[in-house]
């Protein structure tokens, strides 16, 4: 079984750093499949969302939108008091709650709980945290041979690859590469159809469920005042995980905590539908604390981390309210732009899309992301989509401001701003440049018929490689005011 | 009533003719239209490339030049949303400035939707005709302006319009300002998308109501031989109500 050897260090998630984005554009935009893939997949679930939210919510979409943002900004901005609530109420409730300030804290906490139960072998269902603290090597390292039971994070391991959406890992991936993956490390026969996949999948993952020590789940939601851990999913592996093996670890980030159980219907609505388009996902698990005497099933030990790993930095800055999302992937099925770089590895990070746009350069550092807050023509589609209504475009350019004011951009470009901003400011600097601009740009227009500029340089190079840029007429429309008005402002 | 018309930078240099039909259309509509000269840039290409001073500084001269005016109209829903959703967050909140530059943002409008939401103007009494195919294409912050149905409809309202429906009207156009520059691939594949869907609709002319999404569209059909039209919902009005002397008057 090879599963155990996957990781190699070529990881498109965890790149050299500082991460620059433009040779994986240029891969990207040279593989017509891949973009392919990736824009019917997003296309259609960015659809089912408009048209499920739209069923079930009407005019009102948006103020639910908001209303299930205000409960997150809520919780965020008095945060310590309900961790602290949590924390009581998850221990009172029989869990043992752990504090991680870190990735390599978090992995540690876990391995550790891991070794003195003397567990060999993890099953684990899909969380996004556990792919931000790296958990699986980790695991792997320390002797515990961890199995991913989502299908397509299943898949995913199998075949030594990384996830590249929140919510559909494998969006990137062809039928075919998943068929030979299960060839060659299931040593199964060789099959392209999707319901023997599955099967096969499925009768490999029962043996390893019976046989794990260990489950480790992620968690959609904490609630606060009853210290319950909810958690969203599709194919039932998800269940298995939290209840079969002796001992449950959930990882779970900070800011998943709502302040009651009565808070929830509104994100379950919203999930699943700006998710899978699905009007609740097919199975809700609200776990309680471990198994208590007499009931059948559950973990003898539960174990929650906690992990802040620069979410507290975040709460500190202007960009709180990232810190709402729900990982539902929405705003990556919206996106033109992750459509085009084909999917999640271009932006060289665990979360991508708009959401990684923001999040990775506030986790890891603008200096090591530079270019994600620029990938982005401000469309605003990311916002419509977000059910936590995060404005993921303005937070996308405070980000751009943060590099202007820490010098981060480079001198060339600040100085053309400052040039600009010089010249707008002067009204009657800006009438005589707009006029050079326009002679210049009409004479560029003049060696060729179509009156349109074909090959300019500069930043206008850019632009003309594959479309032409008009030329201006040779009155403006303040030409046009002065002889309407005879030079009257009125 | 009194409108002060911000032409914005990309009209005034660019389009001159879409300019001119707003200032047709709301003089036809009753309304005297001015035009203070000293108006330069909203300043969104600073503030969204995160040049927030000078941004502020832009802000600032806005104010200077507009705050004395009723109403302010102009063709760009980008412009009109810089200075409504982003001019306010640069001023800190319960100083006068904010309170004045939040007074400037509630009377500044994009000019269908001052049409449409304030003057509740209905295109089928006014008597327009307008002959010919077309397909729309709104702008993503006509779409942030929570106008994208609103304007279809009222497009909708022209007598003799074939409006042919645009496969992903909604989804952006590759513009974005600096993006276009910064990552032509990416922008110029959108732009071929859009491009695509524009020539499947059949129709002879597209409607785009914004500058900069009419310069990248237009000129990616002009690269690859689409003839089509582009104009603004203005010069449709304003062909339709015949208020061109001629059709090439600017």
């Amino acid at each position: 079984m090879t599963v155990d050897t996957i990781h190699d260090k070529h990881d498109p998630l965890h790149p050299q750093l500082p991460y620059r984005i433009a040779d994986s554009v240029n891969r990207a935009m040279g593989d017509v499949q891949l973009q392919q893939f990736v824009n019917a997949a997003t296309t259609a679930r960015d659809r089912g969302r408009v048209e499920t939210c739209r069923d079930a919510f009407a005019e009102r979409y948006d103020a639910v939108r908001r209303h299930a943002g205000d409960i997150k900004q809520h919780t965020l901005d008095h945060l310590d008091i309900y961790v602290e609530q949590f924390i009581d109420s998850a221990t009172t409730a029989g869990a043992q709650v752990h504090c991680a300030a870190s990735a390599e804290e978090a992995r540690h906490i876990g391995i550790e709980i891991a070794k003195a139960n003397e567990c060999k072998l993890c099953v684990k269902s899909k969380s996004m945290v556990t792919e931000e603290i790296d958990l699986v090597s980790a695991l792997e390292d320390s002797g515990i041979k961890t199995l991913e039971t989502d299908l397509g994070e299943f898949i995913i391991q199998l075949d030594n690859d990384a996830p590249s959406h929140i919510v559909m890992p494998m969006i990137h991936k062809d039928r075919r590469s998943v068929a030979r993956a299960f060839e060659r490390e299931l040593k199964t026969k060789y099959t392209e159809d999707p319901q023997q996949l599955t099967q096969i999948a499925r009768e490999y993952m029962r043996h390893k469920f019976a046989q794990a020590d260990l489950g480790i789940s992620g968690a959609n939601f904490l609630i606060a005042d009853t210290g319950d851990v909810v958690l969203c999913t599709n194919e039932g592996n998800g269940g298995l995980t939290v209840s079969t093996p002796r001992l449950h670890i959930v990882y779970v980030g900070i800011e998943k905590i709502i302040p009651r159980l009565d808070h929830l219907p509104v994100f379950l609505k919203l999930l699943a539908r700006s998710a899978t388009s699905q009007p609740i996902t097919v199975y809700t698990t609200i776990l309680t604390g471990p198994k208590r005497e007499l009931e059948i099933d559950g973990p003898k030990h539960m174990h929650i981390i906690l992990l802040d790993n620069g979410r507290t930095d975040i709460l500190r800055t202007d960009a709180r309210e990232m810190l709402r999302c729900i990982r539902c992937g929405a705003c990556l099925n919206a996106c033109p732009v992750y459509r085009k770089v084909g999917g999640g590895h271009a932006y060289g990070a665990v979360y991508s899309g708009p959401i990684g746009a923001v999040i990775t350069p506030l986790m890891k550092g603008l200096h090591n992301y530079p270019d994600l807050p620029h990938v982005s023509s401000l469309c605003g589609a990311c916002f419509e989509a977000c059910p936590v209504h995060i404005d993921i475009p303005r937070q996308l350019i405070n980000l751009r401001r943060d590099m202007v004011t820490n010098r981060t951009m480079p001198l060339s470009g600040r100085l053309a701003y400052k040039l600009w901003a010089i010249v707008l400011k002067r009204p009657l600097l800006y009438r005589l440049a707009s006029r050079i601009m326009a002679l210049i740009l009409r004479r560029m227009a003049q060696s060729n018929d179509s009156g349109w500029i074909n090959k300019g340089p500069g930043p206008l190079g850019a632009w003309t490689a594959e479309r032409d840029f008009p030329a201006p007429p040779s009155n403006s429309f303040r030409d046009w005011w002065n002889r309407h008005t005879g030079g009257q402002e009125r | 009533m009194t409108i002060a018309l911000f032409i914005t930078c990309l009209t005034d240099n660019f389009y001159p003719r879409s300019g001119i039909a707003v200032v047709k259309v709301l003089e036809y509509l009753g309304h005297s239209v001015v035009f203070p000269q000293a108006q330069t840039c909203c300043g969104q290409p600073m503030y969204n490339n995160g040049y927030h001073n000078d941004a502020r500084d832009l802000a600032r001269r806005f104010l200077h030049v507009f705050e004395e005016y009723e109403t302010i109209v102009t063709p760009s829903a980008s412009c009109a949303s810089m200075i409504r959703e982003y001019y306010p967050t640069l001023f800190k909140a319960g100083t006068n400035e904010r309170m004045a530059i939040e007074a400037l943002s509630e009377k500044t409008y994009e000019f269908v939707e001052y049409l449409v939401r304030v003057q509740k103007v209905d295109l089928r009494s006014l008597g327009m005709k307008w002959k010919g195919s077309a397909t729309y294409h709104p702008s993503c912050h006509l779409r942030s302006l929570g106008m994208h149905k609103e304007s279809e409809q009222f497009i909708e309202q022209i007598e003799g319009i074939d409006l042919r429906p645009m496969a992903n009207s909604e989804q952006c156009c590759g513009f974005g300002g600096s993006f276009a520059v910064n990552y032509p691939e990416i922008s110029a594949s959108m732009v071929r998308d859009k491009v695509a869907d524009i020539k499947a609709s059949g129709a002879d002319t597209l409607v785009c109501n914004e500058a900069g999404c009419s310069m990248n569209i237009a000129g990616a059909c002009q690269r690859q031989g689409v003839v089509i039209n582009t104009k603004s919902l203005a010069e449709i009005i304003a062909e339709g109500l015949g208020l061109f002397d001629s059709e090439n008057e600017s």
